[in-house]
């Protein structure tokens, strides 16, 4: 699975287990890695793994992703570790209790925060400066709930929609520069998982959603939909007219 | 998740033994000790790797199980060195593809890549190679582990408590197997040469594994409709050019998606199933063959398990001392041919007389004999009981990985030394196999 140059990968929210599958799939082909996220000790666990899988290089870079104050000087200085990187992937984000969100303004704000508002902030960052270099790519992961807002998961899929659209405006916004953006919208995850439990059919494994963010830094977008079969299903789910959707309890 | 969630249905490889059981997964080592003191954690825990052991060894009724399979990341492969060091819970598959890419390999390989490393040091594993390289327990070096009282060891050989050689075999009673560090063997080729070879009495099983007392990996398949009758396969480590590719393991060939009919698998078709399969795998000659079809050969039928039915099934593994195994396995053979209740799978190997470091470890030197039944209960529960006194008088021990079912008396027979392993038991730790095995109260 080698691709032509080893990628120079920044991924913000190392630590989730999508995050960590792409990195290892970036990592065997040669890859340089910053790795960002809340916990140091865990980053380097991460890391000391990618270095055996072949990553040429991995750094740690320990912040929260959600309350850093200056992204744009973080970003520039991840960006300069690895001489330009040629992939940015905003992996973090928070699933909340959605319960509590309904009746707690306290939890809402904080799954809005934690998907969409500090994303936003770190993805203009990126875009901004993806768009001065005219190359390489940013990705974020958005989810299938935000295709349709749904009873169980309303504000958590509020969130994954804003991101989705800013993403899809800035892809909108670097065509032509050389450089592009996209969203990838994974399915149910299984995370991370073993062959013995009884999942239903619809739900992946990270490393299936990894091999969509692997394959997307070369080509795709600006909306991925992984495992790519979603992407009809969605189709079905969103066309389906609200009195048939409001029976049911999705 | 670093918590204990809401009771996750589990079964064991036979599908027997099975529940639901309140399940944590912790992703980083760090999520370990504080599993031991979560305020939520359901009474007795049990670290638990692929599911692949048979009966209820990976099993906790009543209390939480604790899946490893999220802490599967290579720490350091030293290639000069011949060590890897890498999480518990990651998968022998996985370890053997990143250290057959270098050149390396792991010098026992189980039955299927799908066991992890901590479960192939909580189970002593072998290989077909054990007359050579002894059990897996043999290579190990150093075993992270951690106890409910907040210690998190780094075990090594001869440690003043004995918790090293308690943890090797003692079917992951002894604390949680965070990390391993096991010996290498250079590999020359991704390929295994291998030749099988006719037999139709055991004089001759044991003459072809004398006459191939020198190769790396023996074993026979043994056809239980005509007790003696098999066929005995050699393999030996191919030899490539310098630089030839390497070559990805192969992935299932297809996969099982339902409970097959469990009546189809009846002594007729056994019968045909046993002629067919003689036929098929008696060529002539050497022929080579990827190591992962060559040592992991049920792997390529995704979950082959169902294959048994709804009901499920038993695998019985027995090992007999060398000076009375032709007997003990000939005797064994005439019961199951006996009791009318074929298994579609016997597998016969011999092992040497390497010892293992591990307290509870099953090998001994003599025949191992491994056997498949559908599940028909109480028929087959009492065909177990009779193989157990033959296994007994013959002064030979069943493999606690395969069982579900051995009576307590009888396990403490097979090992006098369990009371060693209870002593080190971390207290915060039981399964189901060891609840029953010692007669432990709930």
């Amino acid at each position: 699975m080698s691709q032509a140059v080893a990628h120079r990968v920044i991924i913000l929210g190392a630590q989730s287990a999508i995050a960590e599958a792409a990195a290892r799939l970036f990592a065997a082909e040669g890859a340089q890695l910053v790795l960002a996220g809340r916990d140091l000790g865990r980053l380097n666990e991460i890391g000391d793994d990618l270095r055996v899988r072949g990553a040429a290089a991995v750094n740690a870079m320990e912040l929260d992703l959600v309350a850093e104050r200056s992204p744009i000087a973080r970003l520039a200085e991840a960006d300069e570790a690895l001489g330009g990187a040629s992939v940015i992937l905003i992996a973090f984000g928070v699933l909340g209790d959605e319960e509590r969100a309904e009746t707690d303004a306290g939890e809402a704000r904080r799954i809005i925060d934690g998907n969409f508002t500090s994303a936003a902030v770190w993805a203009l960052a990126a875009a901004n400066l993806l768009e001065r270099r005219r190359a390489g790519v940013l990705m974020a992961i958005g989810s299938v709930a935000g295709d349709r807002g749904r009873a169980s998961n309303a504000v958590y899929g509020a969130a994954k929609a804003g991101l989705a659209a800013l993403m899809q405006g800035i892809a909108h916004r670097l065509a032509g520069t050389g450089a592009r953006a996209l969203v990838i919208k994974p399915g149910t995850v299984d995370t991370p998982m073993t062959a013995a439990f009884d999942k239903g059919p619809l739900w992946s494994k990270p490393e299936a959603i990894a091999r969509v963010i692997w394959r997307a830094a070369d080509r795709g977008g600006p909306v991925l939909y992984a495992p790519r079969w979603w992407r009809y299903l969605m189709w079905i789910v969103r066309a389906m007219p609200a009195p048939i959707m409001h029976r049911t309890r999705l | 998740m670093t918590q204990f969630g809401r009771p996750v249905p589990f079964a064991a490889w036979g599908r027997i033994e099975r529940g639901a059981y309140p399940m944590a997964r912790p992703r980083f080592a760090g999520d370990l000790p504080g599993l031991f003191s979560a305020k939520e954690r359901p009474g007795h825990v049990l670290g638990v790797g692929l599911g692949r052991s048979y009966g209820d060894s990976c099993l906790n009724n009543g209390g939480g199980l604790i899946a490893m399979d999220g802490l599967d990341r290579l720490i350091e492969i030293d290639k000069p060195g011949l060590v890897l060091r890498a999480q518990a819970g990651l998968s022998i598959g996985k370890a053997l593809e990143a250290l057959t890419q270098r050149g390396l390999t792991l010098p026992v390989l189980p039955g299927t890549r799908f066991a992890t490393l901590g479960g192939a040091v909580a189970n002593d594993v072998h290989g077909k190679n054990h007359a050579l390289a002894g059990t897996f327990g043999r290579w190990v070096r150093r075993i992270g582990l951690v106890r409910s009282d907040g210690r998190t060891l780094s075990l090594a050989p001869g440690d003043a408590e004995g918790l090293f050689a308690a943890t090797i075999g003692g079917l992951g009673l002894t604390g949680l197997i965070a990390w391993v560090e096991v010996g290498l063997n250079a590999l020359d080729s991704d390929d295994v040469e291998i030749e099988d070879i006719p037999f139709e009495t055991l004089a001759d099983y044991y003459a072809l594994m004398a006459d191939h007392a020198g190769k790396a990996h023996r074993v026979a398949w043994i056809d239980c409709t005509h007790p003696g009758r098999g066929i005995f396969t050699h393999g030996t480590p191919a030899r490539d050019e310098p630089g030839a590719r390497h070559k990805t393991p192969p992935g299932p060939r297809f996969s099982v998606p339902f409970d097959g009919p469990g009546f189809l698998l009846n002594r007729f078709s056994l019968s045909l199933f046993n002629k067919l399969y003689r036929s098929l795998k008696a060529r002539d000659g050497l022929r080579r063959m990827h190591y992962a079809r060559f040592h992991f050969p049920l792997d390529s039928i995704g979950g082959w398990n169902r294959l048994y039915g709804g009901r499920g099934f038993r695998q019985y593994q027995c090992a007999v001392p060398k000076a009375v195994a032709r007997e003990a396995v000939m005797e064994i053979l005439n019961a199951v041919k006996k009791a009318g209740d074929g298994a579609f799978l016997a597998v016969l190997k011999e092992f040497g007389p390497l010892e293992s470091p591990g307290l509870l470890s099953f090998p001994l030197e003599g025949s191992t004999l491994a056997l498949d039944f559908r599940n028909r209960g109480q028929k087959t529960l009492a065909l177990l009981e009779t193989l157990d006194r033959i296994v007994l008088n013959a002064g030979g021990r069943i493999y606690p990985a395969k069982d579900g079912r051995v009576s307590a008396q009888t396990f403490q027979e097979m090992y006098p030394q369990w009371r060693a392993l209870e002593a080190l038991r971390d207290p915060a730790i039981r399964s189901d196999f060891w609840a029953r095995a010692t007669g432990m109260a709930r």
